[in-house]
């Protein structure tokens, strides 16, 4: 019999087949998973929300069902750490935002019903930054996220609450949202494997709007067979959706296995350089030695260079808060969430987006509201959707000859917590290598390729529209060959003051 | 291309935003930093280029006109942080 405490280090595919041959029950796998939250949530603060109860009568229901004797579904009694931006009915749904600290929502978002579908077991509500506008997770209301591989740094954003649950072993798998990398960057700097899907895969239903046209919801893992699985699961048409595409979803673990040899994989040019600047060495070494290692498996690795990329930022950076200022509008204090007193009604609307709101959600209301504006509208946003036309062309050109697109997922490993809070457009930067996806649409992920003084390093694989088989067969053949997927960030059995210790002396270093 | 105070005010009023006047000062040298760096895309032609607003060539998504479940206007007003008479409540629109 195992120790409870190491059933929440499984993946979801070895818990199942635990389940399923009669060696653990769902009730210990959940009970191991709260344990371990339990342990280490006042170092990570990975969770903004537990939901123990629900967890528990899940698993006791897919017990119950064991027992007598059913069929499970791969992901059945699989803890779920679900990003605070995705409705759960009679619980509340925050965006880690004041204005929705009492929001609760009247129904579940599609990708929950989804899950609850399949079994799957919600252990709690993760951290984000606010309405998902960041990539450190600092601008969360309810305080920042520490990485798991080290507590003095960001585990990235604005998934950083169910990046670094799955790298402290505090849920088994989780579900992000990327609107310019919120999924792939905080996986990466977690060193765990992030997806997202192509634009249309997964139903927005929901969601909380941030960024419509780039908004896509997505699976963390700690495997590449984990984020198969999922996929399966989350992904297919939904008419409550007008943007979900209605086309056949294939089984994604159908891929897993299969070789890769003659895949043409195109490293990109612009991932490695921005604005003269190159990524450390730190992070372009680990993922030279990745692609050593497609080439030993008989894949086709060679340079390539999209000109429209050295524009991602401000185009990015124009069209993401224009959608969100208009989004974000419906945030009034009338219908739902906070309201400040205030004499007439626009006095009532100012006061109340003035407290509800934290500085980054009203510096991109700005910046929307700005380029929206008369008489910047054809300078700013016009000229932004046109540069995205530009990069959408380049993609496809490349993918006329490349199977996949390869770079590093973020330019650094995990930076200090406070280190670009100060400097919002530093902090804009860091997405360099993640937001042209969202404009072009494509499916990309993230995967654990190396470590730099013990902070992991992530691939970025990105593939053609509707693709994700593709990346998933190249990312397990990766993962097959390598071992950086089995590392685990805090020891099992941590001792708090143990751990505080060490990262206090890794601070003073 | 710096953006003055009163530029900032304004766009907040636009955004129904209410800034103290420490983050009014804040914001003008952020945002115009920010802008500033965004002049970059001016050096790209694109002229007779289409806009994108959507990636997935998706024109209108029909379905029959039929009514499906709605929230109870309990449901609906459960979250409404003034209300009366099963209505939402605002301060005075019309004088």
């Amino acid at each position: 019999m195992r120790p409870a405490v190491e059933l929440n280090e499984l993946t979801a595919h070895e818990l199942h087949d635990l389940l399923a041959s009669g060696q653990t029950s769902c009730r210990e796998i959940t009970q191991a998973v709260l344990a371990r939250v339990e342990a280490v949530e006042p170092l990570v603060h990975a969770y903004v929300r537990m939901t123990p109860e629900i967890a528990l009568r899940q698993a006791d229901e897919i017990d119950s069902r064991l027992a007598r004797g059913e069929h499970l579904s791969p992901l059945a009694g699989i803890p779920l750490a679900l990003k605070d931006v995705m409705c759960t009915k009679g619980l509340p749904t925050t965006c880690c935002s004041r204005i929705l600290e009492n929001f609760i929502p009247p129904y579940d978002a599609t990708v929950v019903r989804r899950c609850y579908q399949q079994g799957i077991v919600l252990v709690g509500k993760t951290n984000m930054d606010e309405f998902a506008m960041g990539s450190s997770t600092e601008n969360s209301a309810f305080g920042p996220t520490r990485n798991p591989w080290d507590l003095e740094r960001v585990p990235g954003g604005s998934s950083g609450g169910s990046a670094a649950a799955i790298a402290a072993n505090e849920a088994i798998v989780a579900l992000g949202t990327d609107t310019g990398g919120s999924i792939r960057q905080p996986a990466a700097l977690c060193g765990i494997v992030g997806l997202k899907p192509t634009y249309g895969r997964v139903s927005r239903q929901g969601l909380v709007a941030f960024a419509s046209s780039l908004d896509q919801i997505g699976p963390i893992t700690k495997d590449v067979t984990d984020c198969a699985l999922f996929l399966n699961v989350i992904c297919g048409h939904d008419p409550q959706d007008s943007t979900s595409v209605d086309l056949p979803v294939p089984d994604f673990t159908l891929v897993l296995g299969q070789e890769i040899r003659g895949m043409k994989i195109g490293l990109l040019k612009e991932f490695l350089e921005y604005e003269g600047t190159r990524v450390p060495a730190e992070v372009e070494e680990p993922i030279r030695a990745a692609l050593r290692v497609f080439e030993n498996l008989g894949a086709i690795v060679e340079e390539t260079s999209l000109p429209s990329l050295r524009y991602c930022i401000p185009t990015y950076y124009l069209i993401a808060p224009a959608e969100a200022s208009s989004n974000l509008a419906r945030y009034d204090g009338v219908q739902y969430g906070f309201r400040a007193p205030g004499e007439d009604i626009v006095e009532m609307y100012r006061k109340t987006r003035d407290k509800g709101f934290g500085a980054e959600v009203k510096r991109r209301i700005m910046l929307g509201t700005y380029a929206l504006s008369a008489g910047y509208y054809d300078a700013y946003y016009q000229k932004a959707q046109q540069v995205r036309t530009l990069m959408v062309r380049d993609f496809s050109r490349a993918f006329q000859h490349f199977d996949v697109l390869v770079g590093p997922t973020s330019p650094t490993p995990a930076f200090r917590l406070g280190e670009k809070t100060e400097d919002p457009l530093s902090m804009y930067l860091s997405d360099v290598c993640t937001i042209p996806i969202n404009l072009a649409g494509l499916p990309a992920m993230s995967l654990p390729c190396g470590f730099s003084d013990g902070l992991p390093v992530g691939l970025q694989m990105v593939g053609r529209p509707l693709e994700e088989e593709t990346l998933l067969r190249a990312a397990y053949a990766f993962e097959q060959s390598t071992d950086f997927h089995l590392r685990r960030s805090l020891p099992a059995r941590s001792n708090a003051t143990a751990l505080v210790r060490s990262s206090r002396q890794r601070g003073n270093k | 291309m710096p953006l003055t105070p009163e530029e900032v005010e304004h766009v907040a009023l636009l955004g129904r935003l209410e800034l103290t006047a420490q983050e009014r000062e804040v914001f003008t040298r952020q945002l115009s930093a920010i802008l500033d760096y965004f002049q970059q895309l001016r050096e790209l032609d694109t002229t007779g280029v289409p806009p994108t607003s959507h990636v997935i060539p998706l024109q209108n998504v029909f379905r029959e006109d039929e009514s499906g479940k709605s929230l109870s206007q309990e449901e609906t007003l459960a979250n409404a942080p003034e209300q009366q008479q099963g209505c939402f409540q605002v301060p005075r629109v019309i004088e």
